[in-house]
């Protein structure tokens, strides 16, 4: 290339990543709510273990559980084989459980709940109250359904759950929808069943950290041959500083029953890295099945790489019936770091699994992410449709395996991995390991990367578009295939997100 | 009034000068078209005045009613009327072509201080002027271009054209690659929106299309110039004995 086509051309990278320029700068949810909390002494120890249960007010059987956990981390060694860059956490050197001092009794409804928490909330957009949204849909033009839909909301804040909503109406249907802690204490028999059968105190550093010191989280029933009628919705919000959040979420679909869950997740813009250590557990029994969606805007650092959150998420599917199905829809804009691989275990004969991924990495962001397809039973089905976006000077990792075990006859697996780069200091990577065990079974296997096409930007600006506009058409464009697996409600706010992740100033 | 004043243009990625002194004067409602070899940079000159990064302009002017446009982003050119129908339309895969022309159409709009269309009126606008070009919903549904055919993507541009109501149509070869009956649909969405205040300029490589759409002017471009300018009979005369006699 000669020079000046070589600079001709850095000037337009230049341009496209300015026009995407920093998360950091655009992020909405950065401010810090002044509120008086509860800290337990900083550090981790048996003690401390011991003190969350207490506030809890949980049972024996419950701290015995996270004390063996706690036992078991500290003999293990954090893993170092993703392609994440980071500097050691200091387990010690942070606070295990932060509480709002407001809520030492847990409200018994919103007018109990402290104004300053409220304020969070609506600032947040996210409903407290019971009230009926305006579905956001994504081409109104094609789709003209707008009835207001309900969603029920689970709001975590910090270590606790603030309150549940709709929970009264959802009980009716004998659905159970509240906090894990609640749930340890109303309903021990279900959690005690359930608890830590899919991802196991054993299984890795930070789901072993977790067992130990979760605080709160949300729990989810859905009785057999129900069709749980509305969407369930946690929001998990870091405040304080120098915290962990380690929440826990286990939902449970009985036979024929069915339920779509959506998490969302904020915090404060902060110099300082704080660590995120969440287990999911999701359980689906003869043909039951689960639609889990997470859109993930934890506060991303800022542009040269300065604080932000790190993100290491277990998260976990056990597809024990006959003929159910589990599908993880993502879309992780946010966080210093994500290592995060929802998993489905096809076990039940006919199972299936469904994993649609977009993951934007920005600046100094760090993304491994990805799935694990594990296929037991017979005639399982996968699919995997994964979309890395990175710009700046981000890493982003697609990591999947697909397994196929011997007696898993007539298993098919379908995975498609397209990345999407923006200017030239950026990397994208694609690490699919596939195991085929059986010879009835079928795996296949896409992969493409590409870079914002200078001749479809300048088609939409030639159409009147602006620079700032048509790089988020065709990001969401690229995305689109995900953005459409998300509920109906929350498609329009990820659309939405994915543009102000990539706003910023143009040329 | 468009005009064009002694235009010099390098394509900065290989340092080459491809447009060497064309001066050209359009008067609102006249239809100029510019006809010539392989090569000659006609498409050039369309990316060129609708501002596409990478053509450097090393000598000249592009005004719009007496004011030079060099300055303006592409976006800004488009929103003040000017429209290029692409030899070969873009695709681009996962934007459906109605939020997209929705999306240009309320941009522009907001651009001119206009009340952006809610979807009910777009829909209302875009199904008569869809109907009236052969364009059907499904075409529409579709993610833009992709997988259109060569006379989808062609009559797409021409719908897009007719809902933006430019000022200024380029039309870059869009008769190329076309059968007679899609040149005919082509020439009678660009007949009926030939009006006293809106002007074209057509670039193409065969006579047949100026059958259907009579040129005011008709100019031939050889290596970044203009080298002939006339009436329809020039057309007629390339038809008819090539470009040899006049390169010379
Ligand atoms: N991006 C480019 N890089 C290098 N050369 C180019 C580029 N675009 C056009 N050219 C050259 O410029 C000349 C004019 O091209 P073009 O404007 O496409 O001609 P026409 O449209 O009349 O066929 C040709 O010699 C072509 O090879
Ligand atoms: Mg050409």
């Amino acid at each position: 290339m000669s020079e000046l086509k070589l600079e001709a051309k850095q000037g337009i990278d230049q341009q496209t990543i300015n026009s995407v320029k920093s998360l950091g700068e655009s992020y909405k949810y950065g401010f810090t709510t002044d509120i008086d909390m509860e800290y337990a002494p900083k550090g981790l120890s048996e003690e401390i273990v011991k003190l969350i249960s207490k506030k809890n007010d949980e049972p024996d059987w419950m701290l015995n559980w996270r004390l063996e956990a706690y036992k078991r981390w500290v003999k293990m060694d954090e893993p170092n084989w993703p392609m994440l860059n980071y500097k050691g956490i200091d387990y010690n050197d942070q606070y295990y459980y932060a509480k709002p001092k407001s809520l030492e009794k847990k409200p018994k409804s919103l007018d109990e709940v402290e104004p300053a928490l409220l304020e969070t909330y609506a600032k947040l957009g996210i409903p407290l109250k019971e009230q009926e949204f305006l579905a956001g849909v994504i081409g109104a033009e094609n789709n003209m359904d707008t009835k207001p839909k309900k969603v029920a909301v689970d709001a975590v804040f910090d270590s606790v759950s603030v309150g549940t909503t709709f929970k009264d109406e959802l009980e009716k249907l004998g659905i159970i929808f509240c906090s894990i802690s609640e749930a340890i204490k109303l309903y021990p028999d279900l959690v005690k069943k359930y608890i830590g059968t899919v991802v196991p105190r054993t299984d890795n550093y930070f789901a072993t950290l977790n067992s130990a010191v979760f605080s709160d989280g949300s729990f989810v029933y859905i009785p057999e041959g129900v069709k749980c009628p509305m969407e369930l919705s946690t929001y998990f919000r870091i405040n304080a500083e120098n915290t962990g959040q380690f929440e826990r979420t286990l939902i449970i679909a009985d036979k024929k029953s069915y339920v779509s869950y959506l998490e969302g997740c904020t915090a404060p813009m902060r110099d300082t890295h704080q660590l995120h250590a969440a287990v999911v557990e999701l359980v689906v029994l003869d043909e039951a099945s689960i639609k889990y969606s997470t859109v993930q805007n934890w506060y991303p650092g800022d542009e040269n790489g300065k604080g932000g959150i790190y993100n290491f998420v277990t998260k976990r599917a056990d597809c024990r019936g006959v003929n159910s199905k589990v599908m993880w829809t993502q879309i992780e804009t946010g966080s210093a770091v994500t290592w995060k691989y929802p998993s489905c275990i096809l076990r039940g004969d006919n199972s299936q699994g469904e994993f649609y991924s977009v993951a934007i990495a920005n600046n100094y962001q760090q993304a491994d992410t990805g799935t694990k397809m594990i296929h037991l039973g017979k005639g399982t089905r996968s699919r995997i449709v994964s979309k890395g976006i990175s710009a700046g000077k981000a890493q982003n990792t697609y990591r999947g395996l697909v397994n196929i075990h011997p007696k898993a006859a007539n298993s098919r697996n379908f995975t498609q991995c397209d990345s999407l780069l923006i200017g030239n200091k950026c990397g994208a990577h694609t690490v699919p390991y596939i195991e085929n065990k059986n010879n009835s079974s079928r795996t296949e296997h896409e992969a493409t990367t590409s870079k914002i096409d200078d001749d479809q930007l300048f088609y939409c600006l030639q159409r009147g578009i602006n620079e700032e506009d048509a790089v988020a058409l065709i990001i969401n464009g690229f995305c689109k295939e995900v953005l459409q697996a998300l509920p109906m409600e929350f498609a329009l706010e990820a659309q939405k997100l994915v543009a102000i992740s990539l706003e910023g100033s143009v040329g | 009034m468009f005009e064009i004043k002694d235009l010099h243009v390098n394509i900065s990625e290989v340092e080459k000068k491809i447009i060497s002194g064309i001066n050209l004067k359009i008067n609102p409602g006249e239809v100029h078209a510019i006809m010539g070899p392989n090569g000659s940079g006609k498409s050039t000159l369309s990316y060129t005045l609708s501002g596409k990064e990478g053509y450097e302009i090393e000598k000249g002017d592009i005004e719009l009613d007496g004011e030079s446009i060099l300055d303006d982003e592409p976006d800004e050119r488009a929103a003040k009327g000017i429209f290029l129908a692409f030899q070969y339309p873009i695709e681009i895969p996962g934007v459906g072509n109605l939020s997209f022309i929705r999306t240009a159409l309320n941009s522009q709009r907001k651009f001119n201080g206009k009340d952006e269309l809610n979807p009910a009126e777009f829909l209302k606008i875009l199904r008569e002027k869809a109907d009236f070009l052969n364009v059907d919903m499904e075409m529409l549904k579709r993610p833009l271009n992709v997988g259109f055919s060569g006379g989808e993507k062609k009559r797409n541009e021409i719908l897009q054209m007719a809902l933006l109501e430019p000022r200024f149509c380029i039309l870059d070869e869009t008769d190329s690659g076309l059968d007679v009956d899609a040149m005919k649909q082509v020439s009678k969405g660009v007949n009926f929106l030939r009006s006293e205040n809106r002007s074209f300029l057509i670039i193409t490589h065969y006579q047949r299309l100026l059958n259907y759409i009579k040129p005011d002017f008709v100019h031939i471009m050889a290596k970044g110039k203009i080298i002939k300018t006339g009436g329809p009979e020039l057309a007629l005369e390339v038809e008819n004995q090539g470009y040899t006699h006049l390169l010379n």
